[in-house]
């Protein structure tokens, strides 16, 4: 099976059991939702998958090729890319800094001059703000910086925490339209963590709701959202 | 007023010392949190290297680069064999903290025992690549010397050199990176734990730079450069301990000031005056006269 | 429960202190003048590393400067008795309060730093103050000044050496600056110290003044420094720069490191091993053919190491000594 498998994943904080048993698949190119309440183990599921937090049991797949407990960087390295929640980037660093960071390691670098023109292209606000320091942007722009920074990866697998969290109505759509075109036209498989169910489903191909660390479902999102069950218990309206 | 210019001559002489050992202290605070006392010793043990080199063949520039080169593998062996240790084992409890603090700490006593060990207690010459003797301007002669100068043109020279590979290659962005957000870095992709151990690596570089610089004006002893290491500290601290430039700054306020106590008040203050300077920077402009945003309570 | 069980558990721990005192004097009877005067060493290593257990273990500061202030209680207690003649016990009380007195000027300093800056600052102390007296020539210079403590009474009979009365001296100061801190601890200041310590958010909400305990706690660990250090000086018989090296300041944090930071018990161990050490290295320095570099070197190569190994390894002390 291609794409992202996760079978019986177990993480722990500690005494805290934050993933437990948890299994779904993710198929190549597909843009998944991951949806639950505050505490729920989206940030530890993510974290996990991105070698920052080590697994005590279970598996997770990405072309048939393990991905636990492996080195973040090299993680990345291979295509999988984490945006971490709060708006991750270095703000002692210049916007463009900011940028250039997935591309140092990158042998190809006339693909990295060519990804970093296409998100500039993209969230044209950061061309204007190259050389600023990205403690002067704001929430919103943080947030097309970190995911700017992610593409020029060159990723296979993305996986974002929360891209919306504290942002405004108006920008959260712009930042929801902008991951949507990017996976058709970089062919991505997208893990995306979020609160704000409904956006997220719209866009998603399928949803994956957890609640205390275990799956609740998992379905195609049209389906979740029309389910009245699910909608009153998760989706909180 | 002739007075006034050779004391600041011979401040900036002392103070470029001060400020390649500041530049030390904080390489290393930024990419580990952790004032790595061991500094001296590193240092040390690269300066006797150089010692050895020209014992052997009575070349300093041939002792100089080897001088550098040990004290930059030296540093990168700490990190790689203690440091990284250290960060993996997450402490928890009373020591916690202050863990890293006093295993650098057992670090300098233990090459200090090792240096003692293997070139014994005595004090040595080192010899001068050139000479102590002032400048001379007709009939006077100044107390700044070529070595003076030579201190003060390489320090320029090592300060130029980081600051070029910090502010304008991948490698500086990494280390940048890595210093500021290490889990930042790691998700974009680069090798913080490698990174980390060039910057020890380069902190090693730049303690072994300023150990084989001031040995020629002072003698080689096991523990000739704890009170530089003192004021390297003070440098750092002056500099606000996160900024490069701050370190390079601080060195030089640090250095000048020292000199103009030692020239117009007296010889034997300057170690209070040090020591004064240290606890008002601390009580009055806590993040450095040269300050940076972090609290210095982190 | 605490509450209830305070009682007995002190009396207990008056009970063993006293247990203590006698054994010691016992066993004090019986052994060579030089195991005696290690003995007295012993205690003056011992206040010295309650006095880190106090200010790291329970206030969470860090000083490498202790050294440094052990220094300015011995000069005090030599320059009380050499120029107004004080008593013993009362040159003792002069150091404790001299090296208070310095430490609350420092704790003022300490209390709004914390981890580097209080590392670094203590450390340059302990490289600079003892040197200072070399400059100044009221404290001797380079030779020092002597201190005397006098003979021992007559009525302890007439092999009765000097060094049995160090001991006895040292070793009852031990015991009871021991006993103090252990009340200290155990009284309202330790439980804020500690509260501080591990939780300062807490604390500070609970009403405790972080800063001002920190204050006191540096206040209160410096006093007990300056007793180390003139004890220190009466075994000497004199006081030196090089008396107080940065070696000095270093042993008892490794001393107090030994013995796991939390446990006054400890101490007793953790000095035990910082004498032991020099004893120990000799006897394999003279094995190795003992060169001066080898005798010179070899106990502080085993005391780093050690630090070294207890703190990445043993962060907390040995499970041994662990409640
Ligand atoms: N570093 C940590 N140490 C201890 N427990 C943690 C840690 N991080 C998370 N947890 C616990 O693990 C569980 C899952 O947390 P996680 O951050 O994964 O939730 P989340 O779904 O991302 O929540 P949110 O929507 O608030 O971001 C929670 O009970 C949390 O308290
Ligand atoms: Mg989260």
């Amino acid at each position: 099976m291609s794409g992202l498998v996760i079978t019986n994943l177990e993480v722990n904080h500690g005494a805290i059991r934050a993933v437990r048993n948890l299994s779904f698949t993710v198929e190549s190119g597909q843009l998944a939702a991951v949806i639950g309440a505050n505490g729920a183990g989206k940030t530890t599921l993510l974290r996990a998958l991105s070698g920052l937090k080590h697994v005590h049991a279970g598996n997770a797949t990405w072309h048939e090729t393990s991905i636990i407990n492996k080195k973040p960087e090299n993680l990345v390295r291979s295509g999988i890319v984490h945006v971490s929640d709060g708006k991750a980037v270095i703000p002692e660093l210049s916007v463009k800094e900011n940028l250039a960071l997935s591309g140092i390691w990158r042998k190809d670098k006339k693909d990295v001059a060519r990804a970093t023109t296409e998100v500039l292209d993209l969230f044209p606000i950061l061309a204007a703000r190259l050389s600023q320091s990205a403690d002067s942007l704001s929430g919103g722009e943080r947030q097309m910086l970190a995911i700017g920074r992610a593409l020029i990866a060159r990723p296979s697998l993305l996986l974002l925490d929360e891209p919306s969290l504290g942002l405004a109505p108006l920008i959260i759509e712009q930042i929801f339209s902008a991951i949507n075109s990017l996976r058709h036209t970089y062919d991505l498989t997208v893990l995306l963590v979020e609160q704000n169910a409904t956006s997220a489903l719209q866009i998603a191909d399928i949803g994956i709701i957890i609640n205390l660390g275990e799956l609740v479902t998992v379905g195609p999102s049209h389906s979740l959202l029309n389910d009245p069950a699910l909608r009153a218990a998760y989706l909180g309206y | 007023m002739e007075r006034f210019i050779n004391t600041i001559l011979i401040g900036i002489s002392g103070g470029s010392i001060y400020g390649l050992m500041a530049l030390a202290l904080v390489l290393v605070w930024r990419s580990t949190r952790v004032v790595n006392f061991a500094q001296a010793g590193q240092a040390i043990l690269s300066t006797y290297i150089g010692y050895v080199v020209i014992s052997h063949t009575n070349n300093y520039w041939l002792a100089f680069p080897v001088a550098v080169i040990s004290g930059a593998l030296i540093g990168a062996l700490v990190d790689i064999l203690l440091i990284r240790i250290m960060v993996k084992r997450a402490h928890q409890g009373p020591v916690a903290a202050i863990a890293p603090v006093i295993a650098t700490l057992g670090l300098l006593g233990l090459i200090r025992a090792v240096v003692g060990l293997i070139w014994g207690g005595d004090l040595r010459q080192f010899k001068l690549p050139v000479t102590n003797h002032g400048f001379t301007f007709g009939h006077t002669t100044i107390p700044f010397a070529p070595i003076n100068l030579l201190i003060v043109v390489i320090t320029f020279l090592v300060m130029l050199i980081f600051a070029l590979i910090f502010q304008r290659t991948n490698l500086g962005l990494a280390l940048r990176a890595s210093a500021y957000q290490p889990e930042i870095a790691r998700l974009s992709g680069i090798r913080v734990d490698l990174t980390r151990t060039i910057g020890w690596a380069f902190a090693g570089s730049a303690g072994a730079i300023a150990g084989i610089l001031v040995t020629p004006t002072n003698y080689l002893a096991p523990n000739s450069l704890d009170l530089l290491l003192v004021s390297g500290f003070v440098a750092a601290v002056i500099g606000g301990l996160e900024s490069l430039v701050g370190a390079a700054v601080g060195g030089l306020i640090l250095g000048i000031g020292l000199a103009f106590v030692l020239e117009y008040v007296s010889s034997s203050l300057a170690f209070p005056a040090a020591f004064m300077v240290l606890i008002a920077v601390l009580l009055v402009k806590p993040a450095g006269l040269i300050g940076s945003k972090r609290s210095r309570n982190a | 429960m605490l509450r209830k069980n305070g009682g007995r558990n002190q009396l207990r721990a008056n009970l063993i202190f006293i247990a203590i005192g006698i054994v010691l004097f016992l066993v004090s009877n019986r052994v060579d003048e030089l195991r005696v005067y290690q003995g007295a060493t012993v205690a003056v290593y011992v206040v010295a590393i309650s006095s880190i257990i106090l200010l790291t273990g329970y206030s969470g500061q860090i000083s490498l400067g202790h050294g440094a202030l052990m220094a300015v209680g011995g000069y005090a207690a030599v320059l009380s008795r050499n120029d107004w003649h004080a008593p013993v016990w009362l040159s003792f009380v002069v150091a404790v309060l001299a090296a208070a007195l310095f430490g609350a000027i420092l704790g003022v300093a300490a209390g709004r730093l914390s981890g580097p800056y209080l590392a670094g600052t203590t450390l340059a102390l302990a490289v600079g103050l003892p040197s200072l007296a070399n400059q100044f020539s009221v404290l001797g210079g380079e030779q020092g000044l002597n201190y005397d403590v006098g003979q021992p009474p007559l009525s302890l009979g007439q092999d009765f050496t000097q060094y049995h009365w160090y001991f006895w001296i040292a070793g009852l100061a031990a015991l009871v600056m021991t006993w103090l801190v252990h009340n200290v601890l155990g009284s309202r200041y330790g439980r804020n110290w500690r509260a501080a310590r591990s939780n300062p958010t807490a604390a500070a909400l609970a009403g405790i003044h972080i800063g001002r305990s920190k204050i006191l706690a540096f206040t209160i660990s410096a006093g007990i420094a300056g007793l180390a250090g003139a004890l220190l000086a009466m075994t000497l018989s004199l006081v030196t720069p090089s008396a107080f090296p940065l070696a000095l300041s270093f042993a008892i944090v490794t001393g107090a490191v030994l013995a796991g930071v939390t446990l006054l018990t400890g101490s007793i161990v953790g000095a035990v091993v910082l004498v032991a050490i020099p004893e120990l290295t000799d006897a394999l320095a003279t094995h190795l053919g003992g060169s001066e570099r080898v005798t010179a070197n070899l106990p502080g190569l085993m005391m780093s190491a050690l630090l070294i190994v207890s703190v990445l390894f043993f962060p907390n002390g040995p499970r041994l000594f662990r409640r």
